[in-house]
């Protein structure tokens, strides 16, 4: 019988880790779930929730940041957030469409798993917006790493350590991240009708001018249409997102579009339709079809995104548009998962990061969810788990993997 | 000055084999790689922090990755300390050798390997300095955004080692946000990549870890940051004020308007008058504190955000306020902010100290910091980050007063304790090094640290990258 614990405090969680780590007892850990079976198999003894570890600790808009409980509920986050004009600015997305699962995403989740959206490029990812951290590591000793300022050289950064580790180093018990005021204007300007190669073009073109986009994707024909209820123009649509002072946006969009004058036809979106379609490419809309055909999402150098797509469409069936200029490609595939030609292709066109975000179980027993690391860099991640989680008790199967 | 910071002491058997060592090194590198006579030594002795001096065993300058890696797995061999030195610009001694220590300077390795204006990347060695990067690309409209003051001299290697922030940071962040690579060398000699040109990499952040982890985890060898895009123009704005607690406040207001400047600078009353002495650049004498704020984009966007910025200003009662109407007094207006290491260091001897504290702790901590320092005797001047609570006490003393440099030291330490109680960290940009390592267990606790201690070993195990600093002497777990 699994043992579920949902300890209401940070002393109640190390001492559910003390005793794991005597009695050695492996723990899945657990936010709102709602990953559900996604990324490599945890099998693991128990399972420790922080559910009731939940609540805003601090918030101080006016500096910019804001302290709560792992498990505090996402939207909890946000509302606070909105309340004052302001946001977590790496716009993290929702995984419950493309899963169909209900749980609550928690704010620890969103650190623990590194997730971020289509401002990354201006914004960072969730890490780097992540201040400081409470954690409680393998030992069941509470540790404190980062403050609440936005500067801190003070010792190494073991929240950037502790961001993206999936659960596997420590469980998080408090976050303090930075929030951005929410930009008063925004403006998407659509090029249509571009293939995926001209659109890396456009967008890195974008990228180059003095406007300040902060969101470039390219969405093929294929997945067009599924979008903002297919209220966008005909033919391919490469999105190019402008925020800031209503005066400033409208003058870049004016610049932008007269940039781009030879490049297909460009129109403008409304405010609302923006604000839809971005949340729509954050959460990856087109895929979320209740199905659950293979899904990679693979982050390599942005000149890389359409090369990888045409390699792989010469092997094999595959569906896909991009994000981050082109270089945040999310890849569905038509049967199998097809982790070898991923990978391999990935590492001939540069190096990147392919991961496995959906496959049936089958697939996810077969191949690692993420991309597979050099051995010497395996070696030493391990030798630094081993300092945070020595008798390996938290989320066991959930990251290895060697290349 | 009399030492009140410890060294490790050196290891009697290196010292021993000195000859032998140098002998063996001059083996592993080309002709002009090694410098072993005392006066070659000499300007390796010390870093910015110019309080201590210890000369090196040996000091080796590598061409390439290959020679690190041959160098350091010697080193490990034999159990050598080894300490990185970029340009040696470091301000609290992260770059201060011991005397049984093999120094590795960067500066040979100085080229930039690739530009690549499509992904907007820089893949360039570690000698290279900070400000060669954005000369690189600027013909083309890009720049590499953290710009620490000292950018001219440092090095990229040595900006991840202290993962360096600047004046404009406020907007585009710190080293450790622009760095999407690195090749680096452990200290058993193999050559490691992290990250690359995509956006995210898989497995641990090891390269968040190695940002600012100042130079304890292995030799950065190469490294590929981020480009952006020169924004059209840039202009700032002086504002006067009657007191610091005014200013303070405008700057949260500014902030919480919803407009982030690219850079939000601090002034007090004694640090106006040592540099408008020193640059003539027209700063108002008549004020207790001075902004000054810096906005990007095109001309039209830079009146419309100056706008609200100046009215955010009145309602906080500013007495002066200087905007600039071309690129030369934009220029004077910067100048005078600039060159405030400089002109404070032409007035008396002074250490800088470099904590953060929130916003809203600002104008408690400097009254405070006034207090303490008057306390032992001192004066003390503040320029800083204002926008990321990043301050920076210039403490004023005479260095050739044994008394007045150990007050000096003493009032440093209570302000940087001060920041630390009210919310914030012992440094934001300057690092560790030797100057703060005893004031490590202020910021964390035993467990706290003997986590990061034990990560440290993760990489270095017996211990003996850059050994004498950034950690309490006692208390390690190995070496
Ligand atoms: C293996 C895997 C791969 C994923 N890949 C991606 C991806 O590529 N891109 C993307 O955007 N999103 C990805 N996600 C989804 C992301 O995790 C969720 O959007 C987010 O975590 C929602 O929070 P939650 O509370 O539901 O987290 P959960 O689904 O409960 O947990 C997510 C992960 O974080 C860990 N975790 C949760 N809370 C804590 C805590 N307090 N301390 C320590 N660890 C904790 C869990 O053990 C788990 O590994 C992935 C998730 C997993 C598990
Ligand atoms: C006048 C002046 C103004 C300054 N202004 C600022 C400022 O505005 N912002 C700011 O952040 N700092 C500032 N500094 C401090 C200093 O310039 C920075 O810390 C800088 O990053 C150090 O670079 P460096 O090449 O001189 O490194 P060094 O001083 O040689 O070394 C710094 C640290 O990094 C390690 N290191 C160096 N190279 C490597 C490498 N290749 N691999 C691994 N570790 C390495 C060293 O061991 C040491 O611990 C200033 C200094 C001066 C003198």
């Amino acid at each position: 019988m699994i043992v579920h614990f949902e300890p209401a405090s940070e002393e109640g969680i190390a001492s559910v880790v003390r005793s794991a780590a005597a009695e050695r007892v492996t723990l899945a850990i657990v936010g709102g779930g709602t990953r559900s079976g996604l990324g490599n198999p945890v099998r693991a003894d128990r399972t420790l929730s922080t559910r009731r570890l939940a609540g805003i600790v601090a918030y101080h808009p006016a500096e910019m940041t804001m302290s709560a409980l792992a498990g505090t509920p996402l939207a909890e986050v946000e509302a606070a957030l909105a309340a004052n004009g302001q946001m977590l600015s790496f716009e993290p997305m929702d995984h419950r469409p493309i899963f169909g699962t209900t749980g609550e995403p928690t704010i620890g989740g969103v650190f623990a798993a590194n997730v971020s959206g289509p401002r990354r490029y201006v914004a960072g990812a969730a890490r780097d917006n992540l201040l400081g951290v409470r954690f409680v590591n393998g030992r069941g000793e509470l540790i404190k790493a980062g403050g609440r300022v936005m500067k801190n050289v003070t010792g190494l950064d073991l929240v950037k350590l502790m961001a993206g580790s999936y659960g596997t180093l420590g469980i998080l018990t408090e976050v303090t991240f930075k929030v951005l005021p929410v930009p008063p204007a925004a403006a998407t300007v659509v090029v249509s009708g571009l293939n995926d190669a001209e659109a890396a073009a456009v967008m890195a073109e974008a990228m180059a001018q003095p406007v300040e986009v902060s969101g470039a994707a390219h969405l093929p024909e294929s997945v067009r249409g599924r979008f903002i209820d297919g209220a966008l123009p005909e033919g391919a649509a490469t999105v190019l997102r402008l925020e800031g002072l209503a005066a400033s946006v409208e003058m870049r969009a004016e610049k932008l579009v007269a940039a781009l004058s030879r490049f297909g036809s460009r129109s403008q979106l409304d405010a609302g339709q923006a604000k839809a379609l971005w949340a729509e490419i954050r959460n990856v809309k087109p895929y979320a079809d209740g199905t659950a055909r293979p899904l990679w999402r693979v982050s390599v150098a942005p000149s890389a995104g359409h090369q990888l797509v045409a390699a792989l469409r010469l092997q094999t069936g595959v569906d896909a548009f991009y994000d981050w200029q082109g270089g945040l490609v999310w890849l569905r595939m038509e049967a199998e998962a097809e982790a070898e030609l991923v990978r391999r292709y990935v590492g001939a066109l540069g190096g990147g990061h392919a991961t496995l975000v959906r496959a049936d179980g089958e697939a996810r027993a077969r191949a690692p969810a993420f991309e597979p690391q050099a051995p010497a860099v395996a070696q030493l991640s391990e030798r630094v788990r081993a300092t945070l989680d020595p008798a390996r008790i938290f989320n066991p199967g959930r990251l290895a993997a060697v290349a | 000055m009399p030492e009140t910071i410890g060294f490790l002491k050196p290891r009697q058997a290196v010292l021993d084999r000195r000859p032998e060592i140098i002998a063996d090194l001059a083996d592993l590198l080309p002709e002009g790689c090694l410098i072993s006579d005392e006066r070659g030594l000499k300007p390796f002795e010390t870093d910015a922090f110019l309080a201590y001096r210890r000369l090196p065993l040996a000091v080796v300058l590598p061409e390439t990755t290959e020679q690190v890696s041959a160098v350091l797995k010697y080193c490990s061999r034999y159990g050598i300390p080894v300490v990185p030195r970029g340009a040696g610009t470091s301000l609290s001694g992260g770059a201060i050798p011991q005397e049984d220590a093999i120094v590795i300077g960067l500066s040979k390795m100085s080229r930039i390997l690739d530009v690549d204006l499509f992904n907007r990347t820089a893949t360039v060695q570690a000698g290279v300095t900070n400000l060669n990067i954005s000369d690189a690309v600027s013909a083309d409209g890009f720049f590499y955004a953290p710009d620490p003051s000292s950018q001219l001299a440092c090095t990229i290697g040595g900006n991840i080692g202290m993962n360096s922030g600047g004046a404009h940071c406020l907007k585009y962040g710190v080293t450790t946000n622009n760095l999407l690579g690195v090749k680096m060398v452990l200290f058993d000699g193999t050559v490691i990549e992290l990250g690359g040109k995509a956006l995210d990499s898989s497995g641990y952040d090891l390269l968040g870890l190695v940002c600012g982890s100042e130079g304890q985890l292995g030799i950065v060898t190469e490294a590929t940051v981020r480009l952006i895009a020169k924004p059209e123009g840039a202009r700032p704005v002086l504002f006067g004020f009657a007191s610091s607690v005014a200013a303070g406040s405008c700057v949260a207001d500014i902030i919480g308007s919803g407009i982030i400047p690219v850079a939000i600078e601090f002034m007090d009353k004694p640090a106006i008058e040592i540099c408008e002495a020193f640059a003539h650049a027209g700063y108002p004498l008549d004020v207790e504190a001075l902004l000054i704020v810096e906005v990007e984009g095109s001309e039209a966007e830079m009146d419309t955000m100056l706008e609200s910025i100046i009215a955010i200003a009145r309602r906080h009662g500013v007495m002066t306020i200087k905007e600039s109407q071309s690129a030369l007094e934009a220029a004077l207006i910067w100048k005078g902010r600039k060159s405030a290491f400089g002109a404070t260091g032409r007035v008396a001897d002074y250490i800088c100290m470099d904590g953060t504290v929130p916003l809203s702790q600002l104008s408690h901590v400097l009254r405070r910091t006034g207090e303490i320092v008057a306390s032992y005797g001192l004066r003390v001047a503040n320029v800083f980050h204002a926008g990321d609570g990043n301050m920076h006490p210039l403490i004023l003393y005479n260095i050739n007063d044994p008394e007045d440099a150990a007050r000096a030291e003493a009032a440093g330490n209570d302000i940087l304790k001060l920041c630390v109680d009210a919310g914030g960290c012992l440094t934001g940009e300057h690092g560790v090094g030797i100057e703060k390592r005893d004031l490590m267990r202020h910021q964390y606790n035993k467990a706290d640290l003997d986590q990061q201690m034990a990560v440290r070993a993760a990489f270095d195990p017996q211990w003996l990258l850059n050994p004498s600093k950034v950690f309490p002497l006692e208390g390690r777990p190995a070496a």
